[in-house]
């Protein structure tokens, strides 16, 4: 059995986040990058499968900040290889284009199952999972919470509203969407990463232009205007305190 | 762009969700600037009643297949998009609901069509559909413009009211065929699987007190409880701590758990990011913690304050206990 995490990394967004000159992308300059949460996810939910039974655990990322460091971390936490995919593709590139360069790096590659995350934050037209589905002419469900194999197949559990979820058979090769893996996502010793970077290698694969049509263009990105938002309450925490009760007592909450 | 607005229907155990006549109300407005038609695609087994509640639309295109009867990524993917090549609809709306993201970016792919996903705001402008969307967990919005004949976007939950799209009668119903695809499918629907009961139903508490990942850990846990307690509500959360294992999936606020609408919504830590703001918006007072001055909550919150959850919170239930 081999399974495949695509990963990416996304501003953190515990950052301000600021708009470039023109209007139409964030000012890239000063961002600090991490993985997306639920490429964790993802990345978790892949060893457990490895734990339980046999197969090997690829983790492929385009090449930018940080990616080195995520690729070489998922090795310490028990991933088999690292693949670097190399080419034009910088930060901000759309959905559709990465989509279509993923699935050129993966097809040749023998694989019986793709764990994305099920979506990321940065991502405007559509979900990379889903388009390299299709691209790759594989079947796939997002939203997954759950993954179990037997033989050629996967039972999946795709999450709906209210804590509601379907389960579902699917062929392999397939990709998966996945929400939430099993356990908390596994922490690498910062010690056991920098032994990795010293030790194991990245593969590198080249991918050139990718032919697609992403159709759509921002025209303008903004922050959602302030001022229809909260009141804020000032002072220190005791001061705070006092003017929830206030609140409270004068809706009548209290 | 073609003038007819398509909206995808979506339903779940017999009944047309929501975000559907969200939708089809906007899809109304859509139809009136391009003056053409607003039809509904509706997609399932012996569920052709359910045309009858998408009177806002003016035609619902029914397929019907065994393999519809529940969503089914492949299925539903498949009869979508020969429904969609035989119409050329000027645009495509899908919910970006669990079902529906599985159903765009497929739709997308399968007759190469741009998209634009997390929309909030759809308009017609200059000829060309512009979709606003929500990005970087609620901070920063992107207007785009999606070129074509037919174009797909994928539209947040509660982005449109829902009344506008909810009209009584029965609108005219044109069956279409179901592809060949739907009888070797790949992706198989087995069951449906029911939330866990047993708990404190949040849904029907007056007073939540929610809590997210600032909260550091679960041995932090007890602090919240105590305030919840001493405000007579419960304790609620955002998604990470039911995926930590913390409290359980009963308590979750959001997109894919439950939707609340209590008279108080406290939140302690949580960022704000769309799919948690789905659950909770429509609470009657909401008063937001958080340290960070930019987080996307205070843009729902009524009240709010950037001091640290844990100084306020014991600060909070001493007063209350006073
Ligand atoms: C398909 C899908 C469905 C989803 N469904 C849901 C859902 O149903 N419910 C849900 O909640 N999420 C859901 N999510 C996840 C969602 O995107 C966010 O990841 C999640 O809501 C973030 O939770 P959070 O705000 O607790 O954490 P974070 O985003 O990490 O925010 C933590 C916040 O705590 C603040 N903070 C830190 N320390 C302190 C302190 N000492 N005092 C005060 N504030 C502090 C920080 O400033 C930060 O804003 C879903 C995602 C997807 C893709
Ligand atoms: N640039 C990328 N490199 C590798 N994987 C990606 C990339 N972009 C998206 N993915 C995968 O697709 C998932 C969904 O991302 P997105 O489509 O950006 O919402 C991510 O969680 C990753 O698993």
């Amino acid at each position: 059995m081999n399974i495949i995490v695509p990963i990416k990394m996304v501003p953190d967004l515990v950052d301000e986040l600021e708009i470039n000159e023109d209007g139409t992308d964030l000012d890239r300059d000063f961002l600090s990058y991490k993985l997306n949460e639920f490429d964790d996810h993802a990345l978790e939910e892949a060893l457990q499968l490895k734990e339980e039974g046999d197969a090997t655990v690829t983790v492929i990322a385009f090449d930018g900040e940080e990616t080195d460091k995520a690729l070489f971390t998922a090795i310490a936490k028990g991933a088999d290889n690292a693949v670097k995919i190399t080419g034009d593709f910088e930060e901000g590139t759309a959905s559709h284009v990465l989509a279509k360069a993923l699935a050129e790096a993966i097809k040749d590659m023998d694989y019986d199952l793709i764990l994305t995350g099920v979506q990321a934050a940065d991502d405007r037209d559509g979900q990379v999972g889903v388009l390299l589905a299709n691209y790759l002419g594989v079947p796939h469900v997002s939203v997954v919470s759950g993954v179990t194999l037997s033989g050629n197949t996967a039972t999946v559990h795709k999450e709906y509203a209210g804590g509601m979820m379907a389960e579902f058979e699917v062929d392999l090769p397939a990709v998966l969407g996945i929400q939430a893996a099993r356990e908390t996502p596994r922490y690498a010793p910062v010690s056991r990463v920098r032994q990795i970077m010293r030790q194991a290698e990245l593969e590198e694969v080249e991918v050139g232009d990718v032919d697609v049509n992403v159709g759509s263009e921002v025209r303008r990105m903004f922050t959602p205007e302030a001022g229809e938002g909260a009141e804020m309450i000032e002072g220190d925490a005791e001061e705070v305190a006092d003017k929830i009760l206030e609140i409270l007592k004068e809706k009548g909450v209290r | 762009m073609n003038q007819d607005i398509f909206v995808v229907a979506e339903h779940l155990k017999g009944s047309v969700e929501d975000v559907t006549y969200e939708l089809l109300g906007k899809g109304r407005e859509l139809a009136g600037s391009t003056g053409g038609k607003l039809v509904a695609v509706l997609m399932g087994s012996g569920a052709e009643g359910l045309a009858g509640s998408l009177g806002a639309a003016d035609k619902v295109i029914y397929v019907d297949h065994p393999a519809l009867e529940n969503f089914n990524p492949e299925a539903y993917a498949a009869a979508l998009a020969d429904v969609v090549k035989a119409n050329n609809p000027g645009l495509v709306l899908v919910p970006n609901t669990s079902m529906g993201m599985d159903l765009a970016a497929s739709l997308s792919v399968r007759n190469d069509l741009p998209l634009v996903a997390y929309a909030i705001d759809v308009a017609i402008d200059g000829g060309n559909v512009v979709a606003t969307s929500q990005l970087y967990g609620g901070k920063v919005n992107a207007e785009s413009v999606l070129e074509g004949d037919t174009v797909v976007v994928s539209v947040l939950a509660g982005s449109f009211p829902a009344d506008a799209g909810k009209k009584d009668g029965a609108p005219e119903v044109e069956k279409a065929a179901a592809p060949a695809e739907l009888d070797n499918l790949k992706v198989r629907f087995k069951q449906l699987i029911e939330p866990e009961g047993g708990d404190v139903d949040i849904t029907a508490q007056e007073i939540l007190v929610s809590v997210g990942r600032g909260i550091q850990s679960d041995e932090n846990l007890p602090m919240v409880e105590e305030l919840a307690e001493a405000l007579g509500g419960a304790v609620s959360a955002s998604r990470p701590i039911i995926d930590n294992k913390w409290l359980p999936k009963t308590r979750q606020v959001g997109k894919s758990g439950l939707k609340v609408k209590p008279k108080l919504y406290l939140c302690l830590g949580i960022s704000g990011a769309p799919e948690h703001i789905e659950g909770m918006k429509d609470a009657e007072l909401i008063i937001a913690i958080n340290t960070d001055e930019s987080a996307p909550i205070f843009e729902h919150a009524h009240y709010g304050s950037t001091e640290d959850l844990f100084d306020i919170v014991p600060a909070l239930t001493e007063k209350l206990k006073g």
